[in-house]
């Protein structure tokens, strides 16, 4: 079931506003675990929320590319990247505290 | 727990000296086995070393996964035992880092499925049979949830399961009872071995105790440890059932007269105690017979506590003793080792990984009792038991000195009881009478030979040490210059005691001569007093026959009167 979840979920994500700043993000998940399906939906609240502007998600299925997670220094799942801008920041577990999430991204200050 | 078709558990050899043999084999295969115990206890080094040894020996790579420190810290610490690790990265050992950065953020909960994804994909790159997981307290605690623990531990143990990998896991945990997870922990290991670190007497004490192996059995006490150029070494055990082989090959002392004391030298394979107190010449006779192993051409070592080799070299020499071409050519070997702070548990490994270096035939140990300096006596005890039976395994014949602090030989049998496994046990002490002190030695034991029961006197030469002869006057052993003094004497008097004989001889054969010619002047004496005897009845016959006829002629002619009676009367 997780593929298919989860691949419907991360284009209309990674669509290109082709606004001023763009957020990279990538999420690291394991299948269909249930904290990795939880971590997509949590995401995608955040972004619509956050993001609309726009912003670039990619999703690597940890169990399909093992070794590229590997050489991407992936130690747990889910695990969310922050590519750009910088500063760059990792952010593990399903995501379920929004507020620790957007503090990370960088994403609270803009808001408030 | 036994396999289904009643085999013994597969077990794959760790290579870690000792641990195999208290395991009965290693490390239960395809399964998982837990480190548990304090910071420090060797837990990590432990598990390393199993990787280690696996793909030197074997060829078989493995994983280690750190949760605790670095991979890089991992590998400089790893660096310090002759492993060659940086040789077997990556190939054949991978580390990876599952440090978690104390910048990340966690916002939720999280699990391990993609770490081991990611570890199955590692594993089946490199054809790996071995995995550790080096501090999954560390781990565990991130979770910050006793039902995610849980599940982790058992996520872990359905892969390690699915994967066929044999698995060392590693915990910090120090207090049992405190770790909400150490009950799963436990449950998913076949084997779960515990580390401890404490202190005895002012010296770190490391120890490892099996105290869990599913279809095995275990030696279940706790053993020291300790951590030699190899890495970790266990302290196991001795089989219960002493079994050496008994030669009845004999090896000089060193010292003819003592061989000679001894029924011919000590037995090979034998191990000899020679106590005493400070000055009696126990490294003397210890290096003698160092010296007369190379002079065979046998291997030696000569293990020092807190003496230089050099030292020893140099103050043997003075007597007579020399070492050093010994040394230059190989044979013998001086290790001089250091008592504080040292624990006897190292001391032991020490000198075991030198004889498996030196391979020696004849092994010195001087003094033995230095290995309690640092630690508790119980210790001490255990590895001098330890060594020697070690020691007498590999046949090397063995004479080991032993300080005791008073002059009574029972003393030393309280210290470290090694007089009790001794087959020989040389007591050497100090005579002290007139102001002077005489090395004493005596044979207070020789287990299977004939040994003389007489105390006799070491004495010191520039040519070595020597036995002299026993001087026993009026039931006591005379020594030193008493000894001399005495023999002078007994000579003096014995030579006059000769001449005072012969005088009186001389005199008694003069007395004789004297007396017989007595005798014969006496005799002869009587003879002529006999013949003038004869003589004289003869003539006295004469005389009266003539007596007569004169009186009758008398008469006839004076034709007899009165006055002629009277006359007659007179001359009757």
């Amino acid at each position: 079931m997780s593929p298919r979840q989860r691949k419907p979920q991360h284009k209309p994500k990674a669509r290109r506003a082709g606004v001023t700043t763009v957020v990279v993000l990538r999420l690291y998940i394991a299948g269909g675990a249930p904290n990795s399906v939880q971590a997509i939906a949590n995401l995608e609240a955040i972004c619509r929320e956050y993001l609309k502007d726009g912003h670039k998600l990619e999703v690597v299925d940890v169990l399909e590319h093992p070794q590229r997670a590997m050489a991407e220094g992936v130690l747990v799942t889910p695990s969310l990247a922050k590519l750009t801008p910088l500063p760059s920041a990792t952010v593990v577990g399903n995501l379920s505290d929004k507020a620790r999430v957007l503090l990370a991204l960088g994403l609270k200050r803009k808001v408030q | 727990m036994r396999a289904k078709n009643g085999q013994p558990l597969p077990k794959l050899a760790t290579g870690i000296e000792g641990f195999d043999e208290l395991s009965r084999g290693g490390l239960p295969r395809h399964r998982t086995s837990l480190l548990i115990g304090g910071p420090g206890a060797g837990k990590t080094v432990f598990a390393l070393q199993c990787l280690v040894n696996a793909a030197r020996q074997q060829r078989v790579p493995g994983i280690f996964v750190a949760f605790e420190e670095s991979s890089r810290q991992i590998m400089a610490n790893g660096a310090t035992f002759n492993w060659g690790l940086a040789s077997l990265v990556p190939k054949k050992l991978f580390f990876l880092d599952a440090h978690l950065s104390p910048t990340l953020v966690k916002a939720g909960d999280f699990d391990l499925a993609g770490m081991l994804a990611m570890l199955a994909a590692k594993k089946k790159e490199m054809g790996a049979q071995w995995i550790v997981f080096d501090g999954i307290d560390v781990l565990v605690t991130l979770l910050q949830d006793p039902v995610a623990e849980m599940q982790e531990i058992y996520r872990i143990r359905d892969w390690l399961a699915d994967n066929a990998l044999t698995a060392i896991v590693t915990a910090k945990i120090e207090n049992h009872t405190s770790a909400v997870h150490y009950g799963f922990l436990q449950f998913m290991a076949d084997c779960v071995v515990r580390f401890e670190r404490r202190h005895e007497d002012r010296v770190a004490a490391q120890t490892i105790q099996i105290t869990k192996y599913r279809g095995s059995s275990y030696a279940a006490c706790e053993f020291p440890v300790s951590f030699g150029p190899l890495g970790i070494e266990v302290g196991a055990a001795e089989a219960a059932e002493i079994e050496h082989r008994a030669s009845s090959g004999r090896v000089t002392t060193g010292i003819k007269r003592l061989d000679a004391m001894l029924g011919g030298g000590v037995f090979r394979g034998s191990s000899t105690l020679i106590s005493g107190v400070p000055g009696t010449s126990k490294t003397t006779l210890a290096g003698m017979f160092a010296e007369a192993a190379c002079r065979r051409g046998e291997r030696a070592l000569f293990v020092s506590f807190d003496e230089a080799a050099e030292q020893i070299v140099r103050n043997l020499s003075s007597v007579g003793i020399q070492l050093r071409p010994h040394v230059k050519s190989g044979l013998l070997r001086i290790y001089s080792a250091r008592t504080g702070g040292t624990s006897a548990e190292e001391h032991l490994l020490k000198l075991r990984s030198l004889i498996r270096e030196h391979q020696p035939r004849c092994l010195v140990i001087d003094p033995l009792t230095a290995i309690a300096k640092a630690g508790t006596l119980g210790a001490a005890r255990s590895v001098a038991n330890r060594l020697i039976y070690m020691v007498k395994d590999e046949g090397i014949t063995l004479v080991v000195t032993a300080l005791s602090e008073t002059d009574e030989p029972q003393t030393e049998s309280t210290d470290l009881q090694v007089s009790t496994i001794a087959d020989t046990w040389i007591h050497l002490s100090y005579l002290v009478r007139s102001g002077e002190r005489n090395r004493a030695l005596t044979i207070i034991k020789s287990r299977g030979t004939w040994h003389s029961n007489q105390v006799r006197e070491l004495v010191l030469s520039k040519s070595g040490a020597t036995l002299t002869d026993v001087y026993t006057a009026g039931g006591e052993v005379l020594m030193g210059t008493l000894r001399w003094e005495k023999e002078v004497e007994e000579t003096a008097r014995t030579t006059r005691r000769r001449a005072e004989f012969n005088q009186k001889r001389r005199e008694l054969q003069f007395a004789e001569a004297n007396l017989s010619d007595q005798i014969k002047a006496l005799q002869a004496d009587l003879e002529r007093q006999r013949a003038e005897l004869a003589l004289y009845s003869g003539e006295n016959e004469v005389r009266n026959v003539s007596s007569s006829d004169r009186e009758n002629e008398l008469r006839r002619r004076r034709s007899s009167g009165p006055e002629d009676r009277s006359l007659r009367k007179a001359a009757k």
